[in-house]
């Protein structure tokens, strides 16, 4: 594990999905600025849809928890690592950035 | 025999205006007073206990006038009644600090919310009433009528009539109550016009009605309230804008409305010459409007969108674009805007269909409130906006049809068919700081606990409430059948708050297939096309370039 910077929170989630992505290059979208969020997708061993968070607004785990889960629901994606920097994106942001990065795998 | 003197109030002016003239002798020359004399003026026409309007307005501010109230004796003058619109120079409250002032009643206080609260609590002041606009304006004719009224023009000639310039804002209102009942009126001008080598561009008020005239040494301050920076709308205001044009404007037919000030709603006017026209609304939704002129609207006007707009008041930058575009805007034969408060408001409760705009917290009801802990800020118009208007009689195809909506499932009275007007609140479901707008209970009531009020600070009741839009999706308040229904219903767009989180998903759901709630893909709107480059103007110096350089932004709206 790499080391958290002070003041950020790290929170994992780890979903099994059913759409199994192969290779693919990795995709980025959005930036890391105050309100907003960085999402990296990345190829990933196995049948799951790994998401691992480093956010600036502490103490939001249960949002995140469901925005987690129903970003799973809606895609159901196997074979990814999700990865966010977030510096304080409403829960809105955060689910539209991650659809963005998606729609960029999936055209 | 009859022995009561029933001509009081005229010997009462009679004995101020004699005051005065032998106060400032020379200093005043038929209505014109030094500047030098304001003070000795204000001190021989006021008297202790009288009702005084300070002009305070959104836009313009008697900030000479106000400054002026500071320095008289309070020995002389005190225990004033202040009724005024606004609140919003440091002055306003200055004055019941110093003793001079005791009560007030107000529309609102925006800026000065904070420290109000503080003197309410410390004892130093009574609020008689917060009210809306309109409400205010109303008690000026009934028990709220100024015996002294304190103004700010543009200029003055030897006469006394006053050219208000394109802020003419509550000045007719104030001083028609102030001077047919008997009351003074005191107006400070940035310019003096002698009549004959310079005239008045037109006439705002007539010098019939204009006791003293008083030149100040700085132009009044004018507060650029309504501009907003393209560059600040976000993508997620972007969504709702769209969801608001294709959901509700379209749906409806929507042609004359009224915005609130925010983000959202410019959001929503940079939509209608791209999105809007994408749909072939032009011409369909949005042609008139109760509006102050929104720099934002500017690319929707170019684009032949709007026929009309009436204001409240004006813009700071905007006067050479509204001279230019003289159709649209109501402007004087001199080619500046005429801008009227109390006939804008009646405009935008009597002749709009819908109202739409932001707020801060909305709870389980649907009531909706800007009122927060600490502060007393009252809600200007907004109330008035947003409720339907009960006297209304003409129909239109928008108002009939939430109408027939709201009265599907009632009967007896309520049954009777009646049109309903449009009221929208569009809110994020968080906002900064992860504070979530959909709440339990609404912070006003706290609020009425602490002042003591008589009513939770409610700024529109959730019974005039007609739709919540929020980036999850639209409520139709109208089609809820019972209470637990419209609770759900608002839980069902209220996103990841507490309140979002605790819905009955079953029920939601089943709200849905009814198009009680409709999401974005039920509207047949991608999220992910919801981009900033749908925006007719992305920044300031976009909407410069929309009005064919005729908009002139103030200096700290200038990025380039």
């Amino acid at each position: 594990m790499k080391q958290i910077p002070a003041g950020l929170e790290a929170l994992d989630y780890r979903f099994a999905g059913k759409t199994q992505l192969g290779a693919f290059a990795p995709v980025l979208v959005g930036v890391v600025g105050s309100g907003n969020l960085e999402v990296l997708l990345e190829p990933a061993a196995g049948h799951h849809c790994e998401i691992h968070i480093e956010t600036s607004a502490r103490g939001f785990g249960a949002i995140w928890q469901a925005v987690a889960s129903d970003f799973h629901r809606r895609h159901d994606l196997a074979g990814v690592r999700v990865s966010i920097n977030d510096m304080g994106a409403t829960p809105a942001v955060v689910s539209l950035r991650l659809d963005q990065a998606v729609s960029e795998l999936l055209p | 025999m009859n022995s009561r003197n029933w001509n009081s109030k005229a010997q009462g002016r009679a004995a101020r205006l004699a005051r005065a003239s032998a106060a400032l002798g020379t200093r005043l020359v038929h209505k014109r007073v030094a500047s030098e004399a304001i003070v000795g003026l204000l001190e021989a026409v006021i008297e202790p206990g009288d009702r005084v309007c300070l002009e305070g307005n959104n836009q313009k501010q008697a900030d000479f006038l106000a400054k002026a109230l500071m320095q008289v004796d309070p020995q002389r003058v005190h225990g004033l009644h202040m009724v005024q619109s606004v609140l919003s120079l440091p002055e306003h409250l200055d004055v019941f600090e110093a003793g001079i002032a005791s009560r007030l009643d107000f529309s609102f206080s925006g800026p000065q919310g904070a420290r109000l609260a503080k003197l309410v609590s410390a004892g130093r002041l009574e609020i008689g009433a917060i009210h809306t606009y309109l409400e205010l304006f109303a008690r000026y004719f009934v028990d709220l009528s100024p015996k002294v009224a304190l103004v700010a023009a543009h200029a003055a000639d030897a006469q006394g009539n006053l050219y208000t310039g394109p802020n003419t804002e509550d000045t007719p209102a104030i001083v028609e109550a102030t001077a047919f009942s008997g009351g003074i009126v005191i107006a400070q001008v940035n310019e003096w016009v002698d009549g004959q080598t310079s005239t008045l561009p037109r006439v705002d008020i007539p010098a019939d009605w204009v006791d003293f005239v008083v030149v100040a040494p700085r132009p009044n301050f004018i507060e650029p309230l309504f501009t907003r920076d393209p560059a600040q709308i976000s993508e997620i205001q972007v969504l709702m804008a769209m969801m608001a044009i294709k959901g509700i404007y379209a749906e409806y037919g929507v042609q004359r409305l009224n915005h609130g000030i925010g983000f959202d709603t410019a959001a929503i006017e940079l939509l209608l010459p791209t999105y809007g026209e994408s749909l072939g609304l032009k011409g369909k939704i949005c042609r008139h409007w109760a509006l102050n002129p929104h720099p934002a609207l500017i690319p929707a006007i170019e684009a032949g969108w709007v026929e009309s707009i009436h204001s409240f008041g004006s813009e700071l930058g905007m006067e050479d674009y509204i001279r230019a575009r003289s159709d649209v805007f109501f402007t004087g034969r001199d080619g500046s805007l005429r801008s009227n408060r109390a006939f804008s408001q009646a405009a935008g409760h009597y002749a709009c269909d819908l109202f739409i705009g932001s707020t801060l917290q909305i709870d389980l009801e649907g009531n909706s409130s800007t009122a927060t802990l600490g502060r007393i800020s009252g809600f200007g118009g907004a109330p008035n906006m947003g409720a339907d208007a009960r006297g209304r009689r003409h129909a239109s195809p928008a108002w009939l049809k939430a109408g027939r909506e709201a009265r599907a499932h009632r009967s007896g009275a309520a049954a009777t068919p009646r049109g309903q007007k449009l009221v929208v609140q569009m809110v994020e479901t968080f906002r900064e700081h992860m504070q979530p707008a959909f709440v339990e209970r609404l912070d006003a009531w706290t609020l009425q606990e602490q002042a003591g009020m008589a009513l939770p600070p409610i700024m529109i009741y959730g019974e005039d409430v007609t739709h919540i839009l929020t980036e999850e999706g639209i409520v139709n308040l109208l089609l809820c059948r019972n209470d637990d229904e419209r609770e759900q219903a608002i839980r069902g767009v209220a996103g990841y708050t507490a309140v979002g989180l605790a819905r009955d998903q079953r029920m939601v759901d089943e709200l849905r297939e009814r198009g009680v709630i409709k999401r974005p893909e039920d509207l047949g709107i991608d999220p992910r096309l919801a981009t900033r480059n749908l925006l007719a103007a992305r920044s300031m110096r976009d909407l410069v370039r929309a009005s064919g350089g005729l908009y002139n932004p103030p200096k700290r709206f200038r990025h380039w």
